[in-house]
């Protein structure tokens, strides 16, 4: 589903970390764990799938769709095919909950009346019907972060990345968002996460891709962290 | 499509009062830049319309000798009338001149005596003649000159032309219209250019605020029509409102000095508001809302490129 073919990235000005001849795929409905020290290239690999950033050298596959060579004026669909988590939640700061998850459907071009049924499911999924026309800055980051998977989730998307998603969340918080995460993996979409936290690791038992430098040093099937 | 705009439409709302002081800001700047376009509107009023007072009581005289034929009177009035340079001719007969002169001296005894020792009148009919621009004064005393020169010298028909005499202050007073329209001119552009700037600026710092939230739009997929679309709607707001208010501000300050202005410009500024404020509405909330719209477009545009 995706393919990374011999991807480098190099930064000039060391703004990021780079990329080094990164080879691996993806399969289906399958809920993929990156882990890595800080600046090991977790952020810069998910941001090539979403087209966020170019490699230097070689390609990445969406399906056969060669992600870099879509044209400007059709990256929007594309994003919609995927739902995005990131560690700051990057929710509208003047939208409600349930504008924030809306919006992507609205973005989508979908109904009202979808829309009118679709974000309330997608808020109860993640238990937050009651905190529904709350702004974000009235929610803690826990819920902030369950907002923001609620906005991936409602349009169906093929498959979720997160990068960090509990990076900024307290231990309680952090379960009940690995809890979505695999409930959502468990519907059927696939998941790309990156992380710090040996514990969700350990908790989700899915195949595990340790990055070092830019370069992935192991890939297994049913992994624990080991660094 | 339909959904999308109105959807557009509706954030654009949601959003103007979600950032009620950003956007109360921006419409307050907006309209003093407004504000500075329109008083150049109105000083510019006030200058033309006493120059062109000044220019209604400017003209050419033409004393015809008082046995000219009233033949000839008519057929150079008839010219002169033609000429595309003429705004106007007024005829005095022979008769109405001398009305004329009786009612100016009247107190004056020895002048109405001097006129009595004489039989006849003395007195020629004249014409005054007002030219469209005071500069064209000079070619309408060209033709006149022409005439008098074709004359045939036994039976004379005009007598003196006083262009030559004023011929100075019609100099001076061209050239200071002409030097009051550039000038006038060059603040106006200058106020155009700062209101713009103003404006610009103002707007690209109400929206930096928003550039996260542009990004993040973008990422959850929104197309940059979607993402602008608020945005543009939010300038034409401003645009708008700040219009609206400087029209509401100047209103009361027209109440205040509309006297003032009719007393000394001959021009009621206020009268003046109010005939022409179609024109003058247009005007403000049109330069509003482009600015408004040119600056929001500009700024978004900014924070869309990948």
């Amino acid at each position: 589903m995706i393919y990374f073919d011999n991807v480098s990235k190099h930064y000039s000005d060391g703004r990021a970390s780079g990329l080094e001849e990164i080879t691996f795929q993806v399969d289906p409905k399958e809920f993929v764990s990156i882990v890595g020290h800080s600046g090991a290239g977790k952020t810069t690999l998910l941001k090539m799938i979403i087209a966020e950033d170019k490699p230097s050298s070689g390609s990445v596959f969406y399906e056969s769709l060669n992600i870099h060579r879509i044209p400007r004026s059709k990256l929007p669909s594309y994003r919609r095919k995927i739902g995005t988590i990131f560690q700051d939640f990057k929710l509208l700061p003047h939208k409600t909950a349930y504008e924030n998850v809306a919006f992507a459907m609205e973005a989508n071009g979908r109904s009202d009346q979808e829309i009118a049924e679709n974000v309330p499911q997608a808020l109860a999924l993640v238990d937050l019907e009651d905190k529904a026309f709350n702004f974000p800055h009235e929610l803690s980051g826990g819920e902030k972060q369950r907002v923001a998977i609620a906005r991936a989730i409602v349009n169906q998307p093929d498959i979720i990345i997160a990068d960090e998603p509990t990076g900024n969340l307290d231990p309680i918080a952090t379960y009940e968002v690995v809890q979505i995460l695999r409930k959502i993996n468990d519907l059927g979409t696939t998941v790309i996460m990156t992380t710090h936290n040996k514990g969700v690791i350990d908790e989700i038992e899915r195949r595990v891709i340790t990055m070092d430098e830019g370069r992935i040093i192991r890939d297994d099937a049913s992994g624990k962290y080991v660094l | 499509m339909i959904t999308g705009l109105r959807r557009v439409v509706r954030a654009g709302f949601v959003g103007f009062w979600r950032n009620a002081y950003v956007s109360l800001a921006s419409v307050f700047v907006m309209t003093v830049a407004l504000f500075m376009i329109g008083v150049t509107m109105f000083v510019d009023q006030l200058l033309t319309t006493s120059l062109n007072t000044i220019q209604s009581k400017v003209d050419i005289n033409v004393y015809f000798v008082p046995d000219a034929s009233p033949d000839e009177i008519d057929r150079l009035r008839t010219a002169v009338a033609a000429l595309p340079d003429v705004a106007a001719v007024t005829f005095t007969s022979r008769e109405e001149a001398l009305e004329e002169y009786r009612n100016r001296n009247q107190n004056n005894e020895i002048a109405l005596q001097a006129l009595e020792e004489l039989n006849e009148n003395p007195l020629g009919a004249t014409i005054a003649i007002q030219a469209k621009e005071t500069s064209q004064y000079e070619r309408v005393a060209q033709f006149l000159d022409e005439q008098k020169a074709q004359e045939d010298v036994s039976a004379p028909v005009i007598d003196v032309i006083n262009f030559n005499r004023n011929k100075d202050s019609i100099d001076t007073l061209t050239a200071i219209i002409s030097a009051v329209e550039r000038s006038s001119l060059v603040v106006l552009i200058i106020l155009l250019i700062a209101a713009t700037l103003i404006t610009f600026n103002t707007i690209r710092l109400a929206i930096y605020t928003s550039r996260e939230e542009i990004a993040i739009m973008r990422l959850v997929g929104a197309s940059n029509m979607f993402i602008r679309g608020p945005f543009m709607l939010q300038g034409i707001m401003y645009g708008f409102l700040a219009g609206v208010l400087t029209l509401a501000i100047f209103y009361p300050i027209l109440i205040w000095i509309g006297p003032e202005t009719a007393a000394f410009f001959e021009i009621n500024l206020l009268e003046y508001f109010l005939e022409n404020f179609r024109m003058i509405f247009l005007t403000i909330v049109g330069i509003g809302v482009a600015l408004g719209l040119v600056s929001s477009t500009l700024a978004v545009t900014r924070y869309l490129r990948t």
